[in-house]
């Protein structure tokens, strides 16, 4: 089968954007913070990591599903007159999606540096799937076809593709477990993790079900946070305190056919970067082979394999092998996820994999490896647990973003 | 305006929706029907607002046999809802109907959802989740909800042929 998916957009944009700044707030369960004072602190942060001024940042985005605080607010408190802004529904690969829209308004001339951030009580305030006042809200129309199912959460919306994937391919609950063992074991060297607790294939076979094909520990770990990146031209870049990450590509929100409900146009255990890799490949002037390390979306152990294997990482179906051979791990070929992703660091709607892979690239990940007397790290690729968590000669990454089978994003970005 | 409880959850079809208050109109009367294109003559599945094959707005409703086989499906064990916690583990189907399997092309049917349920459209009880898997063969039946609205379900079509073993995730949990 062939992808119809137009590839021919115009490459000139390639390399002329990057990411100069990026922050987050802790994550925690129980922030006791309005999203605002959390988007403030994050929106802070990322200035800070830039070193650049409130003068300097004229735009804003963020993305949400009503549970944020908007723009304006954020700038307000941050002393930012802005040029342009906007808050858009949308939850996972929304993030990668805003970047290349603050590029296409900085294109245009509508503004010159974008901050993009996502704000949320993941835990204290809204949680997946559904429950407290959203619960006692009318279900009309459309879904009416699906929640009346008791089908609401992600996990439950997923649980047919993941399914279906196990038995097209014969990909088994232990290949799939290793994501979260690999991502475990990148998050015990990251002293923002959540969970920074190393687990075992065991462990997540013996956690309790949630929804088949789905244990506990193969879904992400809810949290309270903020997080930003800041986005300007790569002429620009070199102003500012950090070594900037350079885009090569981004594609947003790419969809498969009838994304109305996309059951309907199969195979179902094919995922958006089928789609999405006709694009970013193309775009970014780069292939699978030139990727260093990956931010493949973990909202489920599963989401991460899937992508990994329609973008081209190994062979469709394959994927249970590629997650279970050691190459995502930090010292093999491709790690994922250095962070701990959302299935340890914390559930961020995609950002905090994009945040991990620009201090990659900079060669600058938080672990626990000594400083020296400036406050650099003195990185020693020792990858045992409480140790070092860097890539070794980390120049390109890419995010691969998920907000369900039928959508994703994705970003390349390269060392600046 | 069909309306009604159904499991803690407040379902209401508003008039202005045509479609969705026609298609669980027909379910209300135990009767399964999908908009056929005027044009094309293909079906679709949910109800929409024209064809995605043609473009075309046209359609009639048609009469279609609710009979098919289990494409996937997910087997819920920790539900959210209160009401749905006394009945986990829970399935979720997603079953390929016999009319128009493989059309328009190869990988498409019309998939259509619905728990796994008792004949009467209740949620299926552990030892009937326990025979069902991808390959069952199911035959739908519905949940009354109200008056003008019945929900589509499905349960083992016991005068089918069955595959020997349909597929299940390999792992029990609780004994399912």
């Amino acid at each position: 089968m062939t992808s119809d998916v137009d590839a021919t957009a115009p490459k000139y944009l390639r390399d002329k954007y990057a990411i100069i700044g990026v922050g987050e707030t802790t994550y925690t369960r129980g922030s006791n913070l309005t999203t605002r004072a959390l988007g403030t602190w994050a929106v802070r942060n990322a200035m800070e990591d830039a070193g650049i001024p409130a003068s300097e940042v004229d735009g804003m985005m963020s993305y949400s599903n009503n549970d944020s605080t908007p723009s304006p607010m954020i700038a307000g408190d941050l002393g930012i007159r802005l040029n342009f802004y906007m808050d858009v529904y949308g939850g996972g690969s929304s993030s990668e999606a805003l970047i290349g829209l603050a590029i296409g308004a900085i294109e245009a001339g509508m503004c010159n540096t974008v901050v993009v951030f996502r704000s949320m009580n993941g835990y204290s305030q809204v949680r997946i799937g559904g429950t407290g006042a959203r619960a006692r809200a009318p279900i009309g129309g459309d879904a009416v076809h699906t929640a009346p199912y008791g089908w609401f959460s992600a996990g439950q919306n997923f649980s047919p593709s993941f399914m279906r994937h196990m038995y097209d391919y014969g990909t088994t609950p232990e290949q799939v477990a290793m994501v979260k063992v690999i991502h475990s074991e990148h998050a015990s060297n990251n002293p923002k993790a959540y969970y920074k607790q190393r687990v075992t294939v065991e462990d997540v076979l013996n956690s309790r079900m949630i929804v088949k094909p789905l244990h506990l520990l193969d879904c992400c770990v809810e949290t309270d946070n903020a997080t930003a990146v800041i986005v300007t031209r790569a002429e620009r870049a070199y102003d500012y305190r950090n070594t900037p990450a350079r885009i090569l590509a981004v594609a947003g929100r790419v969809c498969k056919p009838r994304i109305d409900m996309h059951f309907q146009h199969g195979p179902i255990s094919t995922v958006a970067g089928y789609y999405i890799k006709d694009i970013i490949w193309p775009n970014a002037g780069v292939g699978p082979e030139d990727i260093d390390l990956t931010g493949a979306y973990d909202a489920f152990t599963f989401t991460s394999m899937l992508q990994l294997e329609d973008y081209g990482f190994c062979k469709k179906g394959e994927g249970g092998d590629y997650v279970s051979s050691g190459i995502m791990r930090l010292g093999g070929e491709r790690p994922n996820n250095t962070s701990g992703g959302h299935l340890c660091e914390g559930y961020t709607h995609g950002m905090n994999m994009i945040i991990e892979n620009v201090r990659q690239l900079r060669g600058e990940v938080d672990c626990y490896c000594p400083t020296d007397d400036q406050g650099r790290r003195q990185h020693t690729y020792d990858y045992s647990e409480g140790g070092c968590r860097q890539v070794r000669d980390a120049n390109i990454s890419m995010n691969l973003g998920w907000a369900m089978p039928g959508t994703g994003s994705s970003l390349v970005m390269r060392k600046g | 305006m069909p309306e009604g409880e159904y499991r803690g959850m407040n379902l209401t079809i508003l008039d202005v929706d045509h479609e969705n208050t026609a298609y669980f109109g027909y379910c209300a009367g135990h009767d399964f029907h999908l908009q056929q294109c005027t044009a094309c003559g293909l079906l679709r599945y949910p109800p929409g607002t024209a064809c995605p094959w043609c473009q075309n707005r046209e359609f009639e409703w048609t009469a279609v046999e609710g009979k098919g086989t289990v494409h996937s499906y997910g087997e819920v064990h920790q539900a959210i809802q209160p009401q749905f916690r006394e009945k986990a583990p829970y399935m979720i189907l997603i079953v390929d109907l016999d009319t128009q399997k493989g059309q328009p092309s190869e990988h498409e049917a019309l998939r259509v959802a619905g728990n796994l349920a008792t004949p009467d459209g209740d949620l299926a009880p552990p030892e009937l989740v326990k025979r069902v898997g991808i390959g069952s063969r199911v035959r739908m039946v519905f949940a009354d909800v109200a008056e003008g609205l019945s929900l589509p379900m499905w349960t083992l079509d016991e005068d089918a042929e069955q595959p020997d073993e349909p597929w299940r995730y390999p792992q029990e949990y609780n004994g399912v």
